[in-house]
């Protein structure tokens, strides 16, 4: 029998990128095929172009044995295909229910249109079931919804379309753990539908858990691939980055300083908060990850001690000294920085440049009388790109073309120009490939030994396991506990993130 | 926009930049071959540039502030208040050095009005100065019912005469009989381009506008003071529609309360879009606005020429805009594409 889905040396190059260079893919019907590869390797590219999005500049695309040929994501979507994107797109001021059904709502009365609303409410509330969120959601804007939560909206909206592949670049980056398990369960039902997934992810642990093999992309071209049995980090490491990678972690002999903590929250409420006020503090020198489950209020949290959301009560120490915090550039005067986790919304301008988006917070210092020195702007820019290996044909492409996990460098890059005191990051490796992330936690990891207090709010355990000196986790809000390194394990990071004690 | 460089500079976006200056090029060619003799005559031309020049001190300030995501309504209300309060200022006796700063002054205070409403408030651009623009109309007309002219004033305050005078050669370039000797308006328009294009494309501040226009969150959590850069760029629009107002009255001799500046909101607006703004935030360069402000008097000084009823201008102009609108979005389209 043919494969149901047959990709044939496609290839497709945009201005100044090759991004796909050949590829070849084969997935039969009820296989779980991950796909790998580093930032920029391709991979979404070639998602975009099964779902339609994009037409390749050469190659053939088959399904059940015959050549087919989609010009628009109707066509794909007619044939079973359907994708969901890296980057979330659902309409922020409709309701989760009306987001589930745009462009396919029910109707009544014939020619009239009506809506059907309790028709799709009744279907949205089973869709909400299958992903695992609660039903009251149903009726809520998607604007109110926190990233990991718009992610199973949309995971829900695919499952609602008669889909023969399903194709999901990256679903996992804002989940954390039992979103993420709940994730798998909806795949394995999909897998005994005989439905087929394609799944994007650089969360590798995850990759090993559900797939029932693996196919590596590497500078737009096949770099071979991996049978269930082959599956293990290193191989799959081996196969994106073509050589070993050592020290995943990296740890130097740090040792929090002493003396007034880099960070101290004090009976702290915000707006939008619990009722409960917060305690928490970060030292010099230490790296603390903050878990929970998504909603749990921790980017809330983050963004009230950045100046972005309200103080209604309570006391932001930095270093010892009490500080006024009611805007972001207050905060930033303080010696706190915050990495945002919606690289879209607030971390990235995304039509403007990548070395526009560099620079941007840093151009009180790129300048003389005001007036941007250009020269030093590209040095600081070409020296970033250089040192976080931002995939880019030059500074001056627009910053949306890049692939996510580049974009995501991008975001963190703003800010390594400075020194701070507190450094936030909000989800910093969302989406970024292993030997990035690798860099980047070898930066945290120097930047701590340098005495910034990091608090890193991660839905990544591994990365939360892997990098924390102490994890704070918080439960609607509150915290429900702090485990000291040796502490640390998955099942009380759990316990702690669903509401239990230590 | 980001393709050519960093940030927009001076050259930026030629694609749009070319398309006006095209549109420009054919209007003037037309116009030759309407009527080579008078209206290619050098005092026509002259005419015609002084009133660009006007228009495009209006159009510099909107445009700055469509770069930012904003917009605003009252700019013939305050060229209106502006004018009239001028002529008033002098009419009772106040001398005319001391009121036109205080003009300035006014729209000052206007643009900070404007602008605390809508970073403080909160409210929509689009209705703070939409209600400006009945309101400033409203406090004109109730400041005097009847025209305030030039000659009344000289009339009454026969010393201000060799002040006036030379306010009005330098500002507008005409000469005490009133003939126009230089386009001075256009000279004034291309100092104030040079000097509000060097902070547009130099500066920080130009930078910070640029990310406010496309997207407001990201450049607060890049720690830029969102709302002190909007108010500025408010304060900046209505300092250049008062100045508009100076300019009108000095250059007609006459205010009237009723329609002075009436609808010179749309022109200016009218002026950004054609020269490359988009009312969406984010896009637009210096020498283009300078160049879209320039397409509407020359049309209407064509049409004049032209022989077809001036009533058809509105109708011209509509339809200007619309087909330079369309032809921006397929030249996007396509630049896109490849
Ligand atoms: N529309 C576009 N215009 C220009 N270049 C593009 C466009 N889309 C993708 N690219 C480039 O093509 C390359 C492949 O991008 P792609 O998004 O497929 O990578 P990816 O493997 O999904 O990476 P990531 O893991 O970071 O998501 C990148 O270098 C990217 O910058
Ligand atoms: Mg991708």
């Amino acid at each position: 029998m043919p494969p149901l889905l047959e990709v044939r040396a496609i290839r497709k190059r945009f201005p100044g990128v090759i991004a796909l260079d050949g590829v070849s893919l084969q997935a039969d019907a009820g296989e779980v095929v991950a796909i790998i590869g580093e930032n920029g390797a391709g991979k979404s590219t070639l998602m975009k172009i099964l779902a339609g999005i994009y037409v390749p500049d050469e190659g053939e695309l088959w399904m059940d044995g015959r050549p087919v040929q989609f010009r628009d994501v109707n066509d794909a979507m007619q044939a079973g295909i359907s994708l969901i994107h890296q980057e979330l797109n659902l309409v922020e001021n409709l309701s989760v229910a009306a987001n589930l059904f745009l462009g396919r709502e029910r109707t009544v009365g014939g020619a009239l249109r009506w809506l059907d609303r309790t028709a799709m409410r009744r279907q949205a509330l089973a869709l909400l079931e299958r992903v695992g969120l609660p039903a009251p959601l149903v009726d809520v804007e998607v604007g109110r919804l926190a990233p990991g939560q718009k992610q199973l909206v949309e995971i829900a909206r695919a499952l609602s379309l008669q889909t023969r592949v399903l194709i999901m670049d990256e679903p996992t980056s804002s989940l954390t753990q039992r979103e993420t398990d709940r994730l798998y369960e909806v795949i394995d039902s999909l897998r005994s539908a005989s439905v087929t997934v394609l799944y994007i992810s650089h969360r590798l642990a995850e990759v090993k858990r559900c797939a029932d093999r693996v196919v590596a992309l590497r500078d737009g071209k096949n770099a071979g691939g991996l049978s269930k049995a082959e599956i293990d980090h290193d191989a799959m490491v081996r196969l994106m980055v073509g050589r070993e990678l050592k020290q995943y972690y990296p740890r130097s002999e740090r040792v929090p300083r002493a003396g007034f903590p880099a960070l101290e929250i004090r009976d702290l409420c915000y707006e939008g908060g619990p009722k409960q006020p917060i305690n928490f503090s970060v030292r010099a020198g230490e790296i603390v990850g903050m878990a929970g489950l998504v909603g749990a209020g921790r980017t809330e949290l983050a963004e009230a001690i950045f100046g972005i959301r309200r103080i209604t009560q309570g006391e932001v120490r930095v270093a010892g000294k009490a500080v006024r915090i009611r805007s972001p550039q207050q905060a930033m005067a303080a010696g706190i920085l915050l990495v945002p986790e919606d690289r879209r919304h607030h971390g990235l301008v995304l039509q403007a440049s990548v070395g526009f988006n560099l620079s941007l917070p840093n151009l009180p210092r790129l300048s003389r009388f005001r007036l941007v020195q250009r020269a030093k702007e590209s040095a600081v820019g070409e020296e970033l790109r250089r040192r976080l290996r931002i995939k880019t044909p030059s500074l001056r492409q627009t910053v949306g073309l890049l692939s996510g996990g580049n974009q995501q460098k991008v975001v963190f890059g703003k800010w390594l120009a400075r020194q701070p005191t507190v450094l936030i990051l909000d989800e910093p490796t969302r989406g970024v490939d292993v030997g990035a992330k690798s860099e980047i936690y070898a930066l945290m990891d120097q930047l701590a030994g340098e005495g910034v207090g990091i608090w890193m709010i991660s839905s990544d355990m591994e990365e939360v396991l892997g990098m924390s000196d102490r994890v704070a986790v918080l439960h609607e809000g509150h915290l429900t506990g702090e485990l000291q390194r040796a502490e640390l394990n998955e099942e009380a990071i759990m316990r702690l993130a669903t509401g239990g004690s230590k | 926009m980001s393709d050519s460089d960093y940030a927009p500079r001076w050259w930026s976006n030629l694609g749009s930049v070319a398309g006006v200056v095209g549109l420009l090029l054919l209007l003037y060619l037309t116009l030759y071959l309407t009527d080579p003799e008078n209206a290619f005559s050098k005092r026509n031309l002259k005419d015609v540039f002084s009133r660009q020049g006007y228009y495009a001190v209006l159009t510099l300030g909107v445009a700055v502030l469509i770069i930012t995501g904003g917009i605003d309504l009252s700019i013939g209300s305050v060229v209106g208040l502006s004018a009239v309060g001028f002529g008033l200022m002098l009419r009772e006796g106040c001398h005319p050095y001391l009121a036109l700063p205080i003009v300035l002054a006014g729209g000052v205070i206007i643009g900070l009005f404007h602008g605390l409403l809508v970073t403080q408030l909160q409210l929509q651009p689009f209705l703070v100065t939409l209600c400006g623009m009945f309101a400033y109309r409203g406090i004109a007309r109730w400041l005097t019912e009847t025209p305030v002219g030039l000659t009344d004033v000289t009339r009454i305050q026969p010393s201000f005469q060799s002040a006036l005078e030379t306010l009005r050669l330098f500002l507008i370039g005409k000469n005490a009989t009133g003939y126009l000797e230089f386009p001075m308006q256009m000279v004034v328009a291309l100092v104030l381009a040079l000097l509000i294009g060097i902070v547009v494309h130099g500066s920080v501040y130009g930078r910070y506008w640029y990310a406010i226009g496309y997207n407001e969150q990201a450049a607060r959590y890049a720690g830029i003071a969102t709302k002190q850069q909007r108010l500025w760029v408010y304060v900046l629009c209505s300092f250049l529609a008062s100045l508009g107002g100076l300019l009108l009255f000095l250059d007609r001799g006459t205010a009237d309360p009723t329609n002075a500046g009436e609808s010179q909101e749309l022109y200016a607006i009218t002026g950004a879009v054609l020269g490359g703004c988009s009312l969406r935030g984010g896009v637009g360069v210096v020498p283009g606005m300078v160049l879209g402000a320039m397409v509407l008097p020359l049309l209407e000084n064509l049409v004049n020429f032209a022989q077809i009823k001036s009533a058809v201008i509105p109708l011209v102009i509509g339809l200007t805009l619309l087909v330079g609108t369309i032809a921006d979005e397929q030249f996007q389209r396509s630049r896109r594409k490849t």
